[in-house]
C-alpha cells in the first residue's frame, strides 16, 4: 500500500482500530489546545505556555525513576503524566512568584524558569540512558512526540483529558474573556483576576501533559498559540473564535497524526505543527476579513477612490493633471479623452465632486459633531452620510454665502 | 431594579449619610515600589453628590480610585463602601477604567463589552437572553451608540470607546459610579453626552466620583471637588474648597496664576 493510499484510508479511520484512535485522541487534544490557547492568546501570554510545557521534562525523569524504583515498568502513562504536571506547576508557579516579588519582567522569569527546568529534565534524561532499565524507556520521545507503538489506553487517556480541558474552558469562557480584555474592571466587579490566570495557565498545562506523547513538550506551544491565531483572522467575536481555534487544532491534530501514522519515521509532533502552519498560511493570505489579500485589495481600492476625487476635483478647477495613475483612472472611467480634455461626463463628474466638496465644508461648519461629519473619509457621496433635508440647508447655506459675496 | 425602588433605597442611604456613604477613606496608602503614589488620604463622599478628583499629572488621582476599589493592593488604610467592605458592597459598585488601560484589537462587538456589565447579575456560566441584550441596547441608547451595537470595538474613535465604557458601567445598575478620567481625549459630542448621563445618574439619587482634568468645568460639572497630590490637599463643596489657594497648593508652581484667575473661583 502507497504512502497515498494509506493516508487516504487512515483519514477516514478505515486503517485499523489503533491507528484511529490515535488521530481522534489527537484531534480532542487539538480541540483543547486550540480553546483553551484562544485565551493565553487574548492574555498575551503565550510565552509563559512555553515555560510550563518545557518545565514538564524534570518531572517526566523524575516519576519514570519513581516507578522504577518501585519495581514497576515506569513508562505507564498517567505516572509520567502526574510527575510532569507536578514540575510544571512548580515552573508556574516560580514565573508567578518571580513576576511578582522581585523587579524582574515577565519575559526574564520566562526566561530563566524555561532554560533551568529543561537543562534539569536533560540531565536526567541521559542518567535514564545509563540506568539499566532505561535502555528503551523511549523518554525522548516525550520531547517531539510519537504516536508509535501508542497503547489503547493512552490514547483514551489523552482523548477524555482534552474533553474535559475543553469543558473547562466552556465553564470559565467569561471570566477568562473579561480578565483578558480588562483586567482591572475584572477585578472590581469581584472576579479573582490571579486565580482566573492561574486557571488559564492550569488549562495550558493540562493541554501540554496530556500532549506529551503526541506532540511533544517541544512544540506543544504551537498547538496552543497557532490555531487561535488562525481563528483571529476570520472573526471579530470571542465565542467563535474559541471554535474556530478549537476546530483548527482538532483538525491539526488529527490531519497530522494521520500523516505521521502513514509514515512511521516522521515525528508526530513536528507533522501537526506544520498543518496548523498551513492553516494560518492560508488564513494569514487569503480570509476576506482581516487577510493580507483582502486588506491590500481594501487599500487598493480606497487608493483609486482618492485618485478619482482628486482627479475630479483638479478638472472641475482647470487644473493640470500629471499624476500617471490619477490619468489613467479618470481616462478609464470615460471622464477624460486620449489627450486629457474632459468629456461632457467628466464635466458632470466633475461639478459633482466640487459640489460636493463644498457642501461637507459648510457641513463640517454647521455640525462640527454630528456623526456624519465624523465619519466622513473625504470620499463617500454626502447623499449617503446625511438625510436629503439636511443637505437642503447645507445648499441653502451655499447660497446664501454666494448671495453675500456678490 | 426598577428606578423608583432605586431612589427610595437611596433615600433610606441619606438618612444615615454620615454612617454608610458611598465611600469613607481613612489612611489610604498606596506605593508602586517603595515610593508612596498615594499618602494617607482621607476622604468621604456622601450619597448623591457628584465628586471631580483633581490633581497633577503623577499625584495619584487614578491610584487612589484603584486603592479605593482594591484594583492595586493597599499598603496601608481602610476603605469602607456604603459602611461596608467592598466585598460585600461589589453589586452596587460601577468602575469604568481609563479607556487607555485595554487593548481595543480585542475580538469583540460593541454589545459584547456592555453585556460584560452584566456578568455581575447573570452569573458567570448562565447563558445570555434576550432581555439582557434588550437591556444591554437601552445602556447603548442613553450613551448614544444604539448604532453601533453590532461594531468591532476596534474600529471605534476614542470618544465612542468612552462611550461604550460608560454603557458597561449603566449596565451594572450601580448606586456608585467611579469614573477614571472618562472625559480625557474625547471629542466635544461625547463630552456634553457623558455629562448629561453623569448629572442624569445623580438626579437619580445615585453618587459619582470622577477623576478629571480639566479645571475649566469642574464648576460647571461636579458640586464636589477632591484635591490630591500624593495627600489630600482638601475636601469639599466647589463654592467652598475650589478655590485659587487650595490650587495653587495642589499644583505647587505648575500653574500660573493667570491661569487660576481665568477659572472664575468661587
Amino acid at each position: 500500500m502507497s504512502f497515498l493510499d494509506y493516508f487516504i484510508s487512515a483519514l477516514f479511520l478505515q486503517a485499523g482500530y489503533n491507528s484511529a484512535l490515535v488521530a481522534v485522541g489527537a484531534g480532542l487534544l487539538g480541540m483543547s489546545a486550540g480553546s483553551a490557547g484562544a485565551f493565553i492568546f487574548l492574555r498575551k501570554r503565550a510565552l509563559v505556555s512555553d515555560a510550563i510545557s518545557h518545565a514538564t521534562l524534570p518531572g517526566v525523569g523524575l516519576a519514570f525513576m519513581i516507578m522504577v524504583a518501585f519495581g514497576s515498568d515506569g513508562r505507564w502513562l498517567p505516572g509520567l503524566i502526574i510527575g510532569s504536571a507536578v514540575s510544571s506547576a512548580i515552573g508556574l508557579l516560580m514565573v508567578e512568584w518571580i513576576t511578582r516579588k522581585t523587579r524582574l519582567t515577565e519575559d526574564a522569569a520566562i526566561g530563566a524558569v524555561l532554560s533551568v527546568f529543561f537543562g534539569f529534565g536533560i540531565v536526567l534524561l541521559t542518567i535514564i540512558q545509563t540506568m539499566s532499565s532505561g535502555r528503551q524507556a523511549g523518554l525522548e520521545n516525550f520531547l517531539l512526540g510519537s504516536t508509535a507503538g501508542m497503547l489503547i489506553s493512552e490514547a483514551t487517556t489523552i482523548a477524555v483529558a482534552g474533553a474535559l480541558a475543553a469543558l473547562f474552558v466552556f465553564l470559565l469562557r467569561r471570566p477568562m474573556t473579561l480578565v483578558a480584555f480588562d483586567p482591572e474592571y475584572a477585578a472590581t466587579t469581584g472576579v479573582n483576576v490571579r486565580n482566573i490566570d492561574l486557571a488559564m495557565m492550569g488549562l495550558a498545562l493540562i493541554v501540554t501533559v496530556i500532549g506529551l506523547k503526541i506532540v511533544g513538550l517541544i512544540l506543544i506551544v504551537a498547538l496552543l498559540i497557532i490555531p487561535p491565531v488562525t481563528a483571529r483572522f476570520w472573526t471579530n467575536q470571542v465565542g467563535s473564535m474559541i471554535g474556530i481555534a478549537a476546530g483548527v487544532g482538532g483538525l491539526s491534530g488529527y490531519v497530522g497524526a494521520v500523516l505521521s501514522a502513514a509514515e512511521a519515521s516522521l515525528p508526530t509532533g513536528p507533522i501537526i505543527v506544520l498543518v496548523a502552519f498551513g492553516f494560518f498560511l492560508i488564513s494569514a493570505l487569503f480570509s476576506p476579513l482581516r487577510g493580507g489579500l483582502a486588506s491590500a485589495l481594501r487599500h487598493q481600492r480606497f487608493q483609486r477612490r482618492v485618485h478619482r476625487r482628486q482627479g475630479l476635483l483638479s478638472l472641475s478647477r482647470r487644473e493640470p493633471i500629471y499624476d500617471g495613475l490619477t490619468l489613467r483612472i479618470l481616462r478609464r472611467s470615460g471622464f477624460i479623452r486620449r489627450d486629457g480634455v474632459a468629456t461632457a461626463r467628466g464635466r458632470v463628474a466633475a461639478a459633482k465632486a466640487a459640489r460636493d466638496e463644498a457642501r461637507w465644508a459648510v457641513a463640517r461648519r454647521m455640525l462640527p459633531e454630528d456623526s456624519a461629519v465624523e465619519h466622513y473619509d473625504g470620499l463617500t457621496p454626502i447623499e449617503r452620510m446625511m438625510t436629503p433635508d439636511q443637505i437642503a440647508e447645507i445648499d441653502r447655506m451655499i447660497l446664501d454665502q454666494q448671495g453675500g459675496m456678490a | 431594579m426598577s428606578n423608583a425602588k432605586l431612589i427610595a433605597e437611596s433615600g433610606k442611604i441619606l438618612d444615615v449619610a454620615a454612617k454608610d456613604a458611598p465611600l469613607t477613606v481613612r489612611g489610604l496608602t498606596v506605593s508602586y515600589g517603595n515610593k508612596p503614589a498615594v499618602f494617607s488620604v482621607d476622604a468621604s463622599i456622601p450619597a448623591g453628590s457628584m465628586t471631580a478628583i483633581i490633581g497633577p499629572n503623577g499625584a495619584g488621582k487614578s491610584t487612589f480610585l484603584k486603592g479605593a476599589l482594591g484594583v492595586v493592593p493597599r499598603l496601608s488604610g481602610e476603605v469602607r463602601i456604603f459602611g461596608k467592605l467592598f466585598s460585600e458592597t461589589r453589586d452596587r459598585v460601577a468602575y469604568v477604567p481609563q479607556r487607555a488601560s485595554v487593548d481595543w484589537d480585542f475580538p469583540a462587538r460593541v454589545i459584547d463589552v456592555v453585556l460584560m456589565g452584566l456578568y455581575g447579575s447573570v452569573g458567570l456560566f448562565r447563558l445570555w437572553r434576550s432581555r439582557h441584550r434588550e437591556q444591554a441596547m437601552e445602556c447603548l441608547e442613553r450613551v448614544g451608540m444604539a448604532d453601533f451595537a453590532d461594531r468591532q470595538i476596534g474600529q471605534l474613535s476614542g470618544g465612542q470607546q468612552q462611550r461604550v465604557f460608560l454603557a458597561r458601567a449603566l449596565a451594572q445598575n450601580a448606586e456608585f459610579y467611579l469614573l477614571d478620567e472618562p472625559f480625557a481625549g474625547v471629542d466635544a459630542a461625547t463630552e456634553r453626552a457623558i455629562v448629561t448621563v453623569l448629572k442624569d445618574l445623580k438626579s437619580e439619587g445615585r453618587t459619582v466620583v470622577c477623576v478629571h482634568h480639566d479645571l475649566s468645568t469642574v464648576a460647571e460639572y461636579f458640586d464636589r471637588v477632591l484635591l490630591i497630590n500624593v495627600r489630600r490637599i482638601a475636601e469639599g463643596p466647589v463654592e467652598t474648597t475650589f478655590t485659587a489657594e487650595n490650587l495653587q497648593e495642589t499644583y505647587g508652581g505648575r500653574l500660573a496664576t493667570t491661569h487660576i484667575d481665568e477659572l472664575h473661583l468661587a
